[in-house]
């Protein structure tokens, strides 16, 4: 059976012909920008551009527009005012802010928060989801656009840990992992009215993993991960496309390059999807080489990991040969991000970014910058800049 | 106050760019948003032209709060502060006397009595810091907080004359709701000051029990099985528990600050079991109260029989109110019945079976059983003996 195909979305087109990072680790949840130029090759005191106060804590990433930034954010009394910011990137100015009350349940693990979810956007929209599973829609000018409270639609879908996963667009449809130990299941949404597209009942365990866009010839294809597994699903209408079922991390998220898919599953396990509907074939598998927190990086021959000791391992992504590995300045919540350089940016819970250059025979940290405050998140990149957030504030980080 | 309140409301809207009824109208629009989506597009476009208002359309956006739903209040609250941002960019004047009259009306919102605060601290911050001491018996919650973290810091700031700090410390607590709040007045009293506090009295925690277990919950299947107890209770009935063992009704009482039956404790750390706790609750009347429950293993409850909630997670987490139900108490005895689920897991924070449950009404004020009986002294805790 082939596919059906899936007409891809003028906006999704334009948007990622403006190089924009709209959604967790950038273009299809990878983490990697091929087309981000002139990123910092060091990072120093001098290359802080700005930086400004947030109103609450969040583990979210920025979401870059054109000249818009926008990040979420969770304050007051058990982080039940949720907040979506708009700051122009370029001065840090903050251009508008749309604060709500959030409608479900805001209980979470203190190190995490209700902002841990990173918005989408396709690019006209911002789509913010916070763990009390309020999934608000607001247009580039902080219009309100759309709005659902997903747990007074679906009371027993929390976690009281808190929720992380963040949602992704995949042609018109807003696809989002609402999974958990009670109420779990996964969701498309109509990215004009909010309303449910398609809902699929998902395996009864507590996930933090985030869905990926995988594409397959010419089609999109989103990734659900699980403890199960990773079920591949048609974005518009949530059918089954695949299924690979040996069980994968509820933590680390899988990331696509090509047509294949680098999950993490007993280490590391590496599928290659097929465009006939065939079950998913393991190319190969790996499992020494377990990813901690932070989700794999693959860039263009290589893929990188980093594990829970912040030990950072390079492997060839046609075999798992192993090429190198060092020892990073962890620990880790977030995940690395890299552009067009060969250099690798992540920062760790102590608020330490680091720059690996990913040139050598081997990988070496050319620059570290302590920036001084909590960094949970993983840092966002726009034309020649870092955008990262702590629990307090918000930097873009560049070339002086 | 609230015909007074309408007819403000109508006053101001006839000073709107917006015809009054056309505002009436858009409003609505926004108080029609419903479940898994239903009315967002046309709630956008109301949006849109409400936010083209003027300084003078707020108050009705406020006054439009009233018995709004929780999805309502925030496309509302979004309207106000989107209209208030606008508003001041361009220099416009700023309703305050007509936000303070509305914030000065307990008739109004809670919520949208806090928005106006939120709006005037902005546009007259010493003016409003005025009215804060006065907010201290307020029945919108996050007034009350306001009025009672100023009391705090006043607390605090006597702690060098400790009757003086007693006293303000004692009316910050008479008067806190927020959980937050309340644990620290209490340490500040007991620590500081070397005063008792009835923490469990105060939250409105029930102390005593009946409980009875262990039922199987192998492969967590005593989540959904049925057990005597929920069928019906009877204190005296002796019930096939896990492994074909006799399990009887037991007392129970709990002398913990937070009113955690824990139990552990009559019947020694157990895994893959059910157990159930019974109470009641004396009620003056009939009145709409919150039952407001903690618990990390799964859990189901029952108000007289009805069962209002289950939820089959384990071990993540328990805080004070964690779940919140909102029920009617009928005049005298009511009954409440909670099951408790423990799973398979081993780690050492899998360990905990138990719960806390309060009754308190709506802003988290304590609404105690008329037969309320003194909070268990600590060598009380976790008797155990048969239900007589």
């Amino acid at each position: 059976m082939r596919f059906p195909i899936f007409c891809l979305s003028i906006l999704a087109v334009a948007s990622t012909a403006r190089a924009d990072w709209l959604n967790f680790r950038g273009p299809q949840g990878s983490g990697y920008a091929k087309e981000m130029q002139s990123l910092p090759r060091s990072l120093s005191d001098e290359s802080i551009s700005w930086k400004v106060p947030l109103p609450g804590r969040g583990l979210s990433s920025p979401v870059i527009v054109g000249d818009k930034l926008f990040v979420t954010a969770a304050s007051g009394p058990e982080q039940k005012q949720l907040h979506i910011l708009c700051f122009d990137r370029n001065s840090g100015e903050p251009l508008w802010e749309r604060r709500f009350w959030a409608t479900g349940r805001t209980m979470s693990h203190k190190k995490t928060s209700v902002a841990a979810p990173t918005p989408a956007s396709d690019g006209d929209r911002i789509y913010a989801l916070y763990s009390s599973n309020d999934l608000v829609c607001v247009d580039l000018d902080g219009n309100l656009v759309w709005m659902r409270g997903l747990t007074l639609d679906y009371p027993n879908a929390s976690n009281s840990l808190g929720m992380a996963s963040s949602p992704i667009i995949a042609g018109d449809t807003l696809v989002a992992q609402i999974e958990n130990d009670s109420e779990s299941f996964a969701a498309g949404f109509d990215l004009l009215t909010g309303e449910n597209k398609w809902k699929l009942d998902r395996p009864k365990a507590a996930n933090w993993t985030s869905p990926t866009v995988l594409k397959v010839g010419d089609d999109e294809v989103v990734a659900l991960q699980s403890s199960k597994g990773v079920l591949g699903v048609v974005p518009a209408t949530g059918s089954s496309i695949f299924n690979f079922g040996k069980g994968a991390s509820t933590i680390p998220s899988s990331v696509a390059s090509g047509n294949r898919l680098y999950v993490p599953s007993n280490g590391l396990t590496v599928l290659t999807i097929k465009d006939d509907g065939s079950e998913p074939a393991e190319v190969w598998n790996e499992s020494t080489q377990r990813p901690g927190t932070a989700s794999p990086l693959v860039i263009e021959d290589t893929v990188y990991l980093l594990n829970n000791a912040g030990v950072l391992t390079a492997s060839n992504i046609d075999t798992g040969e192993r090429l190198w590995r060092i020892r990073l300045n962890g620990p880790f919540s977030g995940s690395p991000v890299a552009g067009s350089d060969p250099f690798l940016y992540i920062f760790n819970e102590a608020g330490i970014g680091q720059v690996v250059d990913l040139t050598g025979d081997e990988g070496s940290i050319v620059s570290e910058l302590d920036l001084g405050e909590t960094i949970l998140s993983t840092a966002s990149l726009s034309d020649g800049a870092i955008y990262v957030r702590s629990d307090n504030s918000l930097w873009k980080l560049a070339n002086p | 106050m609230k015909l007074f309140s309408l007819l403000s409301t109508l006053v101001i809207a006839l000073t709107l760019p917006l015809h009054a009824a056309d505002l009436s109208e858009q409003l609505a629009k926004l108080n029609a948003v419903g479940p898994e989506g239903k009315g967002n597009p046309e709630a956008a476009t109301a949006w849109n032209e409400i936010t083209q208002g003027n300084a003078a359309t707020i108050l009705p956006v406020l006054t439009a709060m009233d018995g709004a739903s929780p999805l309502s209040m925030n496309w509302l609250r979004t309207a106000a502060e989107a209209i208030l941002e606008k508003e001041k960019k361009a220099g416009s004047t700023l309703p305050s006397e007509e936000l303070q009259a509305f914030l000065l009306n307990r008739e109004n919102d809670p919520q949208a009595r806090y928005l106006a605060y939120d709006f005037l601290s902005g546009i007259n911050p010493d003016e409003t810091a005025a009215l804060v001491p006065d907010m201290v018996d307020d029945p919108s919650p996050p007034l009350r907080r306001v009025a009672v973290a100023a009391l705090i810091a006043q607390g605090r700031s006597q702690l060098e004359t400790p009757e003086k700090a007693a006293t303000t410390l004692q009316a910050a607590l008479d008067a806190a709701r927020d959980v937050d709040q309340i644990d620290e007045i209490a340490k500040l009293l007991r620590e500081d000051l070397q005063k008792s506090v009835d923490l469990p009295t105060q939250f409105g925690f029930l102390m005593r029990w009946h409980l009875i277990a262990p039922f199987d919950n192998t492969d967590r299947e005593g989540f959904d099985r049925v057990y005597p107890p929920e069928e019906k209770v009877d204190l005296n009935a002796v019930h096939e528990g896990k492994d074909g063992k006799e399990v009887r009704w037991e007392t129970y009482a709990t002398s913990d600050d937070y009113g955690m039956v824990d139990f552990n404790q009559p019947f020694s750390p157990l895994k893959q079991v059910v157990g159930y706790a019974y109470t009641e609750f004396q009620s003056e009347g009939e009145q709409q109260v919150e039952l407001r429950l903690g618990c990390k293993n799964a859990w189901k409850i029952w108000l007289n029989g009805e069962l209002l909630f289950g939820r089959d997670e384990y071990h993540r987490g328990i805080r004070i109110d964690q779940y919140v139900l909102p029920v009617t108490l009928k005049p005298g005895r009511n009954t409440i019945l909670v099951k408790a689920c423990q799973n398979e897991q081993e780690q050492d924070w899998t360990v905990q079976w138990e719960f806390q449950l309060r009754v308190c009404d709506s802003t988290g004020a304590a609404v105690l059983s008329t037969d309320r009986q003194p909070t268990p002294e600590p060598e009380e805790k976790a008797r155990r003996r048969s239900a007589e």
